[in-house]
């Protein structure tokens, strides 16, 4: 398909905007740009077609399952978006009196009340724009907390292996140390492992619960107590929270801080990789140190607090992505107390049902009750017969469905990780779990076939080495 | 209340029985028994969707709307085509996760690279990523990309927008990395005190044109400067003064950034907005973030994907450049469909009237007694003193619908887009007078 570039016809345009009603002012010399501004031109007609074939080419949760593991890709709705098309919220400039805002900051401080219920958290930010800059702020939070005490030398941030990729490379951010910890034999972590790694210099712990191969760490009380023992921290990472919004609480678990996908756990859309929010909560102790302003709610109005003098200071412009925690609040006040909770039972229900079907065929590495993710492995096949994850996930582009995350969590070979969510019914479950078999067992089948996959997509596998090796990274004429 | 499930209460029944169990509570029976809530989360009922519509009315009817807006300081309001909103509501496009399966995601892939091009073209740099947070989050990256184990420290321009020196402040402090801010001298980063800050420890210069006080900056002598003592130079844009300024590339950056919000995302309270970020040749292979490059399928059919990802955190994990993940990739469609429907010419005509404006708004005010705060040449802000109260000033203006400039430290920060016509700057000047009289 051509790009706006090679449509680009010379001399055509939009009329967008009416002639100037003042005399005209341009820059001086010294200023002007020389390099001619090479953008397409095109009629509206054109850009409306691009746009329509460019979304023929991409697959949304509107298009069908998607069951990609640790992001949660449940239904968005609807009426989300139309909160967050009020012309009251999106034509309203950051930097309006505060007695002109007080929607926008009721829609902050409601949904940092609900927020709180939900992780059992005292306070909450949402400048932060996404689960890795919501890492980022907690574990800033943390060195702030330790300098505080006189504790910098704690410069620590232990790690399972099973962890997501942000939770290291956020650490490092932070100037923390990463100290990585093996998973034990049930993929939880090891008790053992854990008492040896935590010391003087240990900062915190990053943890996500359930873990990443969808197993409740049932000695959690024990975990985090080890590591405050030792004097650390203990971060929730909260992109498996789906699993038990409204039925456990991070913040009964032990831990001190947490992010939450927003655009994950409360059904804010993907967007094709952003914008999402990852707003950050804390228990009280560490409440002085989040970005600053504060939404405060006092008796006759909301008020935006500036003077936070422990703050790390902001992370952010303005108020983080407010339009995403706008959905946000609207899902929470749609489902309210009882539609959290049931949103997480059908959650994991959905990911139990779809196993235990596909387990007839593949090899599952939970062993019993998963929360809302479980881990498949192709390793056997991937060495007795060349048939690996990848191929799996490719075969099932081919039938119109997502595949699941691949190669992930890393201390599984050959891992598909699965999240069908709450938002697929039954007959959905069904049909994915005879695609997959058949998939499978066709796969196994035509070992050859099964690499040739997809056959029916646009395009078919890309040479990802060329990519890289010879970057094109823009369009040349 | 609402729920957004599928399956009936006697599907979940046959569902449970197929696993084995006769209750949800038995899904997590491996959970602690004390840790499970027993009356659920404390939270209001749930509400049909009327009602929620309505409840989120109400909020929305609590702000209030300015039908005419002087104020920028970091978020403007332009004029947005009808065109964008109508692509980035397109529900796939929504909802779509990041484009890891290159196959069915070649629309989302294909609208990056061009995303990245226009970014560009429009900075006259040689790579964009496909997007990071915002324009203060782009700067605080662009100063990471550029530290070096023996240089390391930051030197920003005190006349860039609070925020971004914020947000670098944190971030650097974060890193266990300096970062000093450079003088402004009559409304201009002070470029003889620059000279005097580079040492061999200074890892780069950050610059905003226009700066936060709408002044134009001596950019490509800041750039020398920096260079001149081995120092990266880093740029930050406004998007629609870049398509009639010199560019970051034409000024010698090694990396340009910038808000992208100008580009066709509403005002929104503050987000979300779009961080752009641009890097010379030479600093590619240090851009965070995603980035898509061209290539070709087994067949030979072009073919985009994502790529350079051993830069990232799902591959590199502690040693990542970054640990962003997810961005704001639905904002920089908005932002190609804007410039794409805009044109060149559209882009230029819009930096063209927000200049002009402005400048007929200051000479406007000024003689009404608001003189400008600083001499040097402006694009689309500039400062003026009051010769009166300023609260009582913003109030009156309120009062008419009107939201005037933002009160600062060094007087008022007024701004002009297309959006302000002269018949309003000129009722705004009649308003004042009442005020002034």
């Amino acid at each position: 398909m051509e790009l706006l570039f090679e449509k680009s016809v010379k001399g055509r345009k939009s009329h967008i905007l009416p002639a100037c009603d003042v005399e005209l002012v341009k820059p001086s010399d010294s200023f002007k740009r020389v390099q001619e501004l090479k953008l397409p031109e095109l009629s509206e007609n054109d850009v409306s077609r691009h746009y329509s074939a460019l979304e023929r080419r991409t697959y949304g949760v509107n298009n069908g399952f998607y069951p990609l593991g640790s992001c949660t890709m449940k239904y968005n709705p609807r009426i989300n978006e139309v909160a967050a098309s009020l012309p009251g919220f999106t034509e309203i400039h950051p930097l309006q009196p505060e007695h002109t805002v007080q929607g926008s900051l009721e829609v902050l401080n409601l949904a940092e009340k609900y927020l709180c219920e939900i992780t059992g958290m005292d306070a909450m930010t949402f400048q932060p724009a996404a689960g890795a800059h919501g890492e980022l702020t907690g574990i800033m939070l943390f060195k702030k907390y330790h300098e505080a005490n006189g504790d910098a030398k704690r410069r620590s941030i232990i790690v399972p292996d099973s962890a997501h990729g942000t939770n290291p490379a956020t650490a490092v951010m932070a100037g923390m140390k990463v100290v990585n910890i093996n998973s034990g034999e049930d993929g939880c972590v090891d008790l053992d492992q854990l008492r040896a790694a935590v010391g003087e210099d240990t900062a915190g712990l990053m943890l996500t619960n359930p873990n990443t191969l969808g197993i409740f760490e049932k000695d959690i009380l024990e975990i985090t107590k080890i590591v405050h023992d030792a004097g650390g921290l203990v971060y929730y990472d909260g992109a498996n929270l789906n699993a038990i919004m409204g039925v456990i609480r991070p913040g009964d678990m032990g831990f001190d801080c947490v992010h939450l996908n927003l655009h994950k756990t409360f059904a804010t859309p993907h967007g094709g990789g952003g914008p999402g929010s990852g707003a950050v909560g804390c228990k009280s102790f560490l409440a002085g140190f989040l970005p600053k302003p504060h939404i405060v709610a006092e008796a006759d109005a909301f008020k935006q607090v500036y003077d936070c003098p422990d703050s790390i200071g902001k992370v952010k412009s303005f108020n983080g992505n407010f339009l995403v925690v706008l959905r946000a609040l609207t899902y929470i006040i749609t489902l309210g107390r009882e539609g959290i909770a049931e949103g997480a039972e059908n959650a994991v229900l959905n990911a139990n049902y779809l196993m235990k079907k596909l387990s007839t065929c593949y090899q599952v590495v939970n062993k019993g009750i998963c929360m809302h993710e479980f881990v498949l492995t192709m390793e056997k096949e991937a060495k007795e017969s060349h048939v690996t994850a990848m191929d799996i996930a490719k075969a099932l582009l081919d039938n119109g469905i997502h595949p699941p995350t691949v190669y992930f969590p890393l201390i599984v070979p050959e891992a598909l990780m699965v999240e069908p969510t709450e938002t697929e019914g039954k007959e959905m479950l069904d049909k994915a779990a005879e695609v997959f078999i058949s998939i499978y067992q066709e796969g196994m089948k035509d070992t050859a076939g099964i690499h040739q996959k997809p056959v029916t997509t646009v395009i078919g596998r890309p040479d990802e080495v060329k990519a890289a090796r010879n970057p094109v990274l823009r369009y040349q004429p | 209340m609402g729920d957004y499930l599928s399956s009936t209460a006697s599907q979940r029944q046959e569902m449970l029985k197929e696993i084995g169990l006769s209750s949800m509570e038995e899904l997590y029976a491996q959970v602690p028994g004390p840790l499970i809530l027993q009356n659920g989360p404390d939270l209001p009922e749930g509400k049909a969707e009327l009602e929620v519509h309505e409840t989120v009315r109400q909020m929305a009817d609590k702000n209030h709307v300015f039908p005419v807006i002087f104020r920028g300081a970091g978020a403007y309001r332009h004029y947005i085509p009808a065109i964008v909103d109508t692509v980035v509501t397109k529900e796939t496009f929504l909802t779509a996760y990041t484009p890891y399966q290159a196959e069915i995601s070649q629309g989302i892939l294909q609208s990056i690279f061009e995303y990245q091009t226009m970014i560009c073209e429009l900075t006259g740099m040689s790579a964009s990523n496909a997007s990071v947070y915002d324009g203060a989050t782009a700067a605080a990256e662009a100063v990471a990309m550029c530290r070096e184990r023996k240089r390391t420290k930051a030197l920003i321009s005190a006349a860039a927008h609070p925020d971004v020196i914020e947000t670098v402040r944190t971030y650097c402090w974060s890193a266990g990395s300096e970062m000093e801010l450079i003088p402004v001298k009559d409304g201009r980063t002070d470029l003889s005190a620059l000279e005097n800050m580079l040492d061999e420890t200074t890892a780069c210069v950050y610059i905003a044109q226009p700066n936060y006080y709408g002044i134009l900056e001596e950019t490509e002598k800041a750039g020398e400067i920096a260079h001149a003592k081995g120092a990266k130079y880093i740029m930050g844009v406004n998007p629609i003064a870049a398509s009639i300024l010199k560019t970051p590339g034409e000024c010698g950056a090694d990396v340009a950034v910038g808000e992208g919000q100008p580009l066709g995302l509403h005002l929104g309270f503050g987000g979300p907005y779009l961080g752009f970020m641009a890097a010379a040749s030479a600093m590619i292979r240090k851009l965070p973030g995603r980035i898509v490059g061209e290539t070709v399928d087994a067949k030979g059919n072009r073919a985009y994907v994502l790529t350079l990802q051993a830069r990232e955190q799902h591959i590199r994990r502690e040693k990542a450049s970054s640990n962003i993940c997810s961005n704001q990739a639905l904002c920089a469609m908005a932002a190609s469909v804007y410039m794409t429907s805009m044109g060149p010419g559209g882009m230029q005509e819009a930096a063209y009237q927000c200049m002009s404006k402005a400048h007929y708004l200051a000479r406007e005010l000024e003689k009404i007694g608001f003189s400008p705060a600083y001499e040097g040449e402006f694009f689309h802000e500039f400062v003026t003193k009051s010769p009166v109260d300023v609260q009582m000033l913003m109030e009156h203006l309120e009062e008419n619908g009107i939201l005037g400039g933002l009160p600062t430290s060094s007087g008022i920060l007024w701004c002009t887009t297309e959006m302000n016509h002269k018949e309003d700057m000129d009722r705004l000047i009649r308003l004042i007078r009442e005020v002034v009289k």
